[in-house]
């Protein structure tokens, strides 16, 4: 201690005490204010920017949000105009296939109930010109095989012959 | 290119120094080696009246000194100036007027033509000693930081306009140690609404620290940081900021510590008191003992390679003494930081404010 006292150089202690007095307001004002203020303006500026970045990333995403919800919307309806001209023309194609067989549907009647008049005419025409040629060939038959007797028993005979009583 | 030669030159410098001064000792014996250092030694963790890079001695015995001789300034009835080379270490006496002065154990005394120096009972000088005012060696190294620092720290400053918020220059190195300051020192011990007023005293207190350890240890020679004055009057600011602004609170936690019954209370002031001028104490001895034994761990170890005078002791000497001043780097750093930090800590303590 009494060596630490011997030590004790007070013309040192009062120039340490001035020059680093002084020192600490010369740099105050020339140094460490300018300093800290740079430092304080840049790092609110950085977080001013860094709030407004993310900021703007918001707005992207509920953009971005919007956007995706405005072409889903646009594909559904996209879809059910599609859904829609398909079934129209589907219904368009039924009904025009409808039309069509009902149309073909009656010429075919038609046609048919045409020929199954036609063909009953023909019957009946026919009919009667075979009736007509059998009676003219049955009298031919009967007059030429009707001459003899022995002609006229087995034609009998077969007749009775054929019919079973 | 022109740097590097100065650097390389101030190496040169130093290694010549410590080879000079010890190189002329190698021939004598042991014993007065040993003293030799030894006051050498001494002798360099003191302040000096002169700026001296090395010494040697001739042939013919006379000691050589290179270096700047500076200003004496007494006060002895009026004021005294003269060039410390006219005190020529002790040796002459310095004729002012009527007066006469002479260097004495780096001392300087007032004295007769002759340069009697008288002794009292216990060994110590009577001779009267004026007030001195010197710039020493110290004065000028504590004036060339300070320079140093100005002028570094006003380039980062303006170099922050000239760069748009941006630093720019060898401040860059520097801002990230403010910053370091200002969020791990300032803000958590004294608290976001007060720190400012005391940034500038943290700041200042912490480089100069630290920048006069670093020349500590450069081959100068120059040991500011471990002279108990400059550390009384770096730990005598702290005390005078902290009592300055120490608030009610402050001074109701020293003498009448609520929440303790009464004789605790009586038992506690006192000791409370007693902290108040301990904590500076101990910022100015820390300080000063952490340097002042580095250093004189540094030169012992370096004078023991010329002890040893052997291969293997010397080399060993050498290896110790390149890792103790790679360990002296780090304290250098570590001690700025102590005192900043535990200054900003009783600053908390005399600025807190406690809800009961």
């Amino acid at each position: 201690m009494e060596k630490l006292i011997n030590e004790f150089s007070f013309g040192l202690f009062f120039w340490q005490l001035l020059i680093f007095v002084g020192l600490i307001f010369l740099l105050k004002k020339f140094a460490w204010k300018p300093i800290l203020d740079a430092v304080n303006e840049r790092e609110t500026y950085i977080k001013e920017a860094l709030s407004s970045a993310e900021k703007a990333r918001k707005e992207m995403e509920t953009l971005n949000k919007e956007n995706q919800g405005i072409i889903k919307k646009a594909r559904a309806e996209k879809e059910a105009l599609l859904k829609e001209a398909q079934q129209t023309s589907s219904r368009i194609v039924d009904d025009a296939k409808r039309q069509a067989k009902e149309a073909a549907d009656k010429i075919i009647r038609q046609a048919h109930e045409t020929i199954e008049g036609e063909k009953r005419s023909a019957i009946i025409e026919l009919k009667g010109k075979v009736a007509d040629i059998s009676v003219e060939m049955a009298e031919k038959i009967l007059k030429s095989e009707l001459d003899n007797k022995e002609k006229q028993s087995k034609f009998v005979q077969t007749l009775l012959k054929e019919t079973n009583i | 290119m022109v740097k590097s030669i100065t650097i390389k030159l101030i190496i040169l410098v130093g290694l010549i120094n410590s080879y000079n001064a010890f190189s002329n000792v190698l021939e004598k014996d042991k014993d007065e080696l040993e003293k030799e250092i030894k006051e050498y030694i001494n002798h360099h963790v003191l302040d000096s009246y002169d700026f001296n890079l090395l010494s040697y001695t001739k042939d013919d015995g006379a000691k050589v000194y290179v270096g700047v001789p500076l200003p004496v300034l007494l006060w002895d009835k009026g004021l005294v100036v003269f060039s410390s080379s006219k005190l020529n270490h002790g040796k002459s006496i310095v004729q002012v007027g009527e007066n006469y002065y002479k260097l004495y154990h780096n001392k300087i005394y007032k004295t007769d033509s002759s340069g009697t120096i008288f002794y009292d009972k216990n060994n110590h000088v009577a001779n009267k000693s004026p007030v001195d005012f010197s710039m020493t060696k110290g004065v000028v190294s504590i004036l060339l930081v300070s320079i140093l620092m100005f002028v570094l720290f006003r380039n980062l400053a303006v170099s922050y306009k000239k760069n748009k918020m941006m630093a720019s220059g060898i401040g860059r190195f520097f801002e990230p140690i403010v910053l370091y300051i200002r969020d791990e020192i300032a803000i958590p011990n004294i608290g976001q609404k007060k720190y400012k007023k005391y940034m500038s005293f943290l700041l200042t207190v912490f480089f100069f620290i630290w920048f006069c350890n670093i020349i500590g240890l450069t081959p100068l020679g120059i040991n500011v940081t471990g002279n108990i004055a400059v550390t009384f009057c770096l730990a005598l600011l702290t005390f005078i900021i902290t009592t300055v602004s120490g608030t009610k609170d402050y001074w109701k936690h020293i003498f009448w510590m609520p929440g303790m019954p009464l004789p605790m209370k009586i038992i506690m002031a006192p000791i409370e008191l007693l902290g108040v001028f301990i904590k500076p104490f101990t910022l100015m001895i820390r300080l000063y003992a952490n340097i002042s034994a580095g250093h004189i761990v540094m030169m012992t170890l370096i004078s023991m390679i010329f002890i040893f005078r052997n291969l293997i002791g010397s080399s060993l000497s050498f290896m110790l003494a390149f890792f103790i001043s790679i360990i002296e780097i780090l304290v250098a750093l570590l001690q700025a930081y102590i005192f900043t930090i535990l200054s900003a800590l009783y600053f908390g303590f005399a600025v807190e404010e406690h809800d009961h």
